[in-house]
């Protein structure tokens, strides 16, 4: 009844692919980076695109329950890059 | 413990209604299942931290129309300020090897500067609203900011789009309308 | 009725092709860019705009081609990417400014035209 197939099967996939070689691109900076700092951006990144690869993936697969994960997954990231920010600039998490 | 403007229980009213929309939205299930463990979960949540969410310094409603209104410029300059990225990431600048900085592909237009300035902002809404727009803008990120006296740390990677927040204005001026801030 | 459906997959595609391309640019400048407070240049406005072009070509395509006629779970799938929408269009710049004010503050150097590449 969907007669955009070509769509889904061709366009995602190869959207999905490219995402993913950004990610392994990303992860060089995770390597060699000098020092923490870096590194820590190299992760916000693959954080981020990760999120956008759920959602593609889950219209290429057609199952509706990806959309809540990268929902999620989103809120995590950017929690996690605000607390690794705030270890960095104060070297503890609670002070007391 | 400080005096809430709007009272306890209108925070707690307007908590649950905007957590039970959103349990609904996201759910899309109308059995009795669903609604009831929604209606208890926003019970709970709205009791515990209903006054985090409705302070007393809150937002008033001719601002947030005006806020509404700055949104569209905010979208274009994201628009322009992607542009002005792309241009400066896929320059081609030479291709010797031997180059100072070590690199192989050189490094293309750029030239950092960290500048700072004052403004005449002081309320939380139209600091974050600043610091927001001065990051979505071509070529800057801000760094500080100093609640007193407002004043911004700010990145610029080359001096044209410095220039342009620090001499010209145009942003500081714009915020200052929409939170009626002379 | 068809090319209604054929015109939209267009809008959708070159939506999601700006998207992954903005993504793309994003990625090279990581790698090009010689300093720290320069590479936070290049991600954090160039990943907020490139996904939130593909989410949104993405919600174009459910709304005029999923929609019509299925049942209320999958017609409400719009409104949860919206929020994805709005959620990443506020909190990227944030974390942005989060990173770069615990590197200032620590003592990461700027990079100035002729230093080495650090």
């Amino acid at each position: 009844m969907i007669e955009t197939s070509f769509f889904q099967e061709y366009v995602l996939l190869l959207t999905g692919v490219l995402i993913a070689l950004t990610i392994l691109v990303a992860t060089y900076r995770a390597g060699i980076g000098p020092g923490v700092f870096n590194r820590v951006v190299a992760v916000n990144v693959i954080g981020t695109k990760t999120v956008v690869l759920l959602v593609v993936i889950g219209y290429f697969f057609e199952r509706p329950y990806f959309f809540d994960l990268s929902l999620l997954y989103a809120l995590l990231n950017f929690i996690g890059t605000l607390i690794f920010a705030k270890y960095l600039e104060r070297g503890e998490i609670w002070s007391r | 413990m400080s005096e809430r403007k709007g009272g306890n229980g209108f925070g707690i009213v307007v908590t649950f209604v905007v957590m039970f929309v959103f349990w609904i939205l996201l759910s899309g299930i109308f059995d009795v299942l669903h609604v009831g463990a929604g209606i208890i979960s926003c019970a709970i949540i709205a009791f515990v931290s209903h006054d985090l969410f409705v302070r007393e310094g809150g937002l008033e409603s001719r601002k947030f129309m005006r806020l509404l209104l700055y949104i569209p410029w905010e979208l274009y300059q994201i628009l322009l300020a992607n542009l002005d990225v792309t241009y400066r990431v896929l320059h081609p600048s030479s291709f010797k090897r031997g180059r100072p900085d070590g690199s192989m592909f050189g490094v293309g237009p750029i030239d950092p500067v960290i500048i700072e300035f004052e403004t005449t902002l002081r309320s939380d809404f139209a600091l974050v609203t600043m610091a927001n727009s001065i990051t979505l803008t071509p070529g800057t990120i801000t760094i500080l900011v100093d609640p007193p006296i407002g004043k911004f740390w700010v990145h610029a990677i080359a001096k044209a789009p410095g220039d342009a927040l620090l001499v010209d204005q145009t942003m500081q001026t714009k915020v200052a309308e929409v939170y009626d801030e002379k | 009725m068809v090319e209604i459906i054929g015109i939209l997959v267009a809008i959708v595609t070159i939506f999601i092709a700006l998207g992954v391309f903005f993504m793309i640019t994003g990625v090279i400048g990581l790698i090009r860019f010689p300093d720290f407070y320069t590479r936070l240049h290049a991600t954090g406005k160039c990943d907020t705009l490139g996904e939130i072009l593909i989410i949104a070509g993405l919600l174009i395509y459910h709304v005029f081609i999923y929609s019509p006629g299925a049942d209320i779970t999958v017609q409400l799938v719009p409104v949860k990417l919206l929020f994805l929408i709005i959620f990443i269009l506020l909190t990227n710049p944030v974390g942005t400014h989060a990173l770069m004010k615990a590197g200032y503050t620590t003592g990461v150097k700027p990079w100035k035209v002729g230093n080495e590449r650090m």
